[in-house]
């Protein structure tokens, strides 16, 4: 049902907000990111999925303008950029929504709202207006706040989320990076991130979503972008993919098999879980076969 | 749904019919001056009673006066404290701008006001060193301050002795200027018969701007941010290092002008002073419900935090106690502080 394909939006023909073409990225004699292409318009959502140390972080620091790629082009609405801090690529309207470093936990709601970019009258913040302008955005976003004097630690993890989320909208971005959104929460409170993003991308905002989570991914996503070991495994639209290919091809078949034997010869309840975790595989129909026949459909 | 039809109706927008109006007295236990506030009319009353004298409207002015000498570096060093750092250079570094303030005058025989001009510009640099290095460096403010504490203590006693042969600067009240100055920085005024000293004037007023800028300017929130998530400021694009050498400049400023007050009110400026003050300007802070970790406090709290600790310096003297004693309070004032403190910053993080 999802996955019919709805193409539609490449029809236009504006460049996309985003475009990384052919990107790589050398720390001195580490290669953390190969020839990754990777775009994401108006009204999108791509997803970047990759397990731990895949080259997520050094992606997400490409695009929001910590680190220059060493290969490759980076281009902003078709134009090409080399940003040198993160300032910059938020003076483009790109701004990155980081897991753990988005709020000021101790500070409360509406002074992180607009932290850095505090409304003034004279040398006076304007208070009254922050407070109200807060509670606005938040609403609009659907989080209903008692009190935006509470501090933001005392908002669970998804509403924090959120509230970054909202900021940046507030504050003009037209694509948001999110790192991680939903890695911390719980099945509730990420379902509220992910009704989020939706709503983001509702308003016209282009979103690139990192998580290592398919299930997360694939409802909300228009394209996928699958990393293992900072090189791109698989770059996809929503119509070439199934969920259960995603999930597949995250898991890295050929792997999965792999720790199912070893578990298997170990004797005991791991055999049990062994056994288990090869009939997940088969249903997942990944096998190393599977694997590359899934590659083809990358262009 | 509901509460969204009838907002309307309701005049004022910030309300919500889901906060419960706290009652005062539990919205005052919600700000970090709380625990202070409690424990200093708690002391108050304690001398009230055990001190006939320390009740004298005489008596409470020379508690505000040292309250307030002290009081003057308390209020930047809480600053800093919510910024997430230390200075323990703060208390020599009183000495050592008086002391150049001194010497240079002294030595050059020039208006003392040159000195006293040469020894803000030593001050701030001091200040902008500490910051400099802990922010170019990434190193604890603890370990650096640390450092520059035995510097600045070396130098003050060393040069001090090289210069005048003496562990004291030369007296300077008959150098041009001087009477001047101690207008400035140390003269007093009489109201209903009872002698102010104009410190507590420039402290009380310190402690206002403070307050001011920590909550009604932006840099108040940069301060608090730099404190309580320096990694989170920095990607919403607060000057964090920026920040962190101001705040360091003021320790600076405020070294300078207690440091003046100091030279002004004795002539001479002995040079292993200030050694320990460091210490109480922190306890003070920490009284006062600042976070040792920083990101969370208030200067009206230190404020009260070193008004404690006057309130107890002195009212041990009134109350005749042997004065060996001081410290063992200090400690001890220090220690049921920090528990209450964390008491009540946990009740503060959950009450909704």
């Amino acid at each position: 049902m999802t996955s019919t394909t709805e193409n539609t939006r490449d029809g236009t023909a504006a460049p996309p907000l985003v475009r990384l073409t052919n990107a790589g990225k050398r720390y001195g004699s580490i290669i953390a990111l190969t020839d990754i292409t990777l775009e994401v318009g108006a009204g999108e959502v791509t997803c970047v999925l990759g397990d731990n140390g895949a080259g997520k972080s050094t992606l997400i620091k490409i695009i929001a303008g910590l680190h220059q790629p060493s290969t490759g082009t980076y281009e902003v609405e078709g134009e090409r950029v080399e940003f040198n801090s993160p300032r910059e690529a938020l003076e483009r309207g790109i701004a990155t929504v980081y897991q753990d470093l988005a709020v000021v936990p101790l500070m409360p709601v509406w002074r992180n709202f607009f932290l850095g970019a505090e409304v003034r009258k004279g040398p006076r913040l304007d208070i009254p207006f922050m407070k109200k302008t807060c509670k606005e955005e938040l609403l609009a976003m659907g989080i209903d706040l008692r009190d935006v004097d509470q501090p933001i630690g005392t908002l669970s993890g998804g509403e924090r989320q959120c509230v970054a989320i909202s900021r940046a909208v507030h504050f003009g971005a037209k694509v948001l990076i999110l790192d991680e959104p939903t890695a911390a929460l719980g099945v509730k409170q990420s379902g509220v991130v992910l009704k989020y993003i939706i709503q983001a991308r509702e308003r016209g905002l282009g979103v690139i979503f990192i998580t290592h989570n398919p299930h997360h991914a694939y409802p909300v996503g228009d394209r996928f972008l699958l990393l293992n070991r900072g090189r791109s495994i698989g770059y996809f639209e929503k119509g070439q993919i199934t969920r259960d290919e995603l999930t597949g091809l995250m898991a890295g078949g050929a792997e999965l098999e792999a720790l199912s034997h070893e578990l298997e010869s170990a004797g005991g309840a791991a055999a049990e879980a062994g056994h288990e975790m090869e009939e997940e595989v088969q249903e997942l129909g990944i096998t190393p076969g599977a694997e590359s026949d899934a590659s083809v459909g990358h262009d | 749904m509901t509460q969204t039809a009838e907002a309307p109706l309701t005049p004022p927008p910030m309300l919500d019919e889901r906060v419960v109006r706290k009652s005062p007295l539990a919205r005052l236990l919600a700000r970090p001056e709380a625990g202070a506030l409690a424990g200093a009319i708690v002391v108050y009353v304690f001398f009230f009673i055990i001190a006939p004298s320390f009740r004298y409207a005489v008596s409470f002015s020379s508690v505000l006066y040292v309250t307030s000498v002290f009081g003057l570096m308390v209020t930047p060093v809480a600053l800093l404290m919510i910024g997430g750092e230390f200075d323990l250079s703060a208390g020599v570094a009183v000495t050592s701008s008086a002391l150049c303030a001194s010497l240079f005058s002294y030595e050059f025989t020039v208006n003392v006001w040159v000195g006293v001009l040469v020894a803000l510009a030593l001050s701030l640099f001091i200040g902008f060193a500490n910051g400099w290095i802990v922010v170019k460096t990434g190193i604890s403010s603890f370990l650096v301050t640390l450092g520059t504490f035995f510097m600045l203590q070396g130098i003050n006693i060393a040069l001090t002795q090289t210069i005048t042969n003496q562990v004291a600067s030369p007296n300077i009240s008959n150098i041009a200027g001087f009477s001047s100055a101690q207008k400035v920085f140390a003269s007093s005024f009489t109201v209903a018969g009872v002698n102010i000293r104009i410190t507590i004037v420039y402290w009380i007023v310190f402690v206002l701007i403070a307050t001011w800028i920590l909550l009604r300017t932006r840099y108040g929130n940069w301060i608090f941010s730099v404190g309580g998530s320096p990694q989170s400021a920095r990607a919403v694009g607060v000057p964090v290092g920026k920040m962190k050498i101001a705040l360091f400049m003021a320790v600076g400023f405020m070294a300078w002008f207690t440091g003046m007050h100091t030279l002004f009110e004795f002539n001479t400026i002995q040079s292993a002073n200030g050694i320990g003050n460091e210490f109480v300007y922190i306890i003070a802070a920490v009284v006062g419900g600042c976070l040792l970790t920083g990101g969370y406090g208030s200067a009206v709290g230190a404020a009260i935090g070193v008004l404690i600790f006057g309130m107890v310096e002195q009212g041990i003297i009134y109350a005749g106690w042997n004065p060996d004693w001081f410290q063992f309070f200090v400690g001890l004032l220090l220690l049921g502080a920090i528990l209450l403190n964390t008491a009540i910053r946990k009740r503060a993080e959950s009450a909704r």
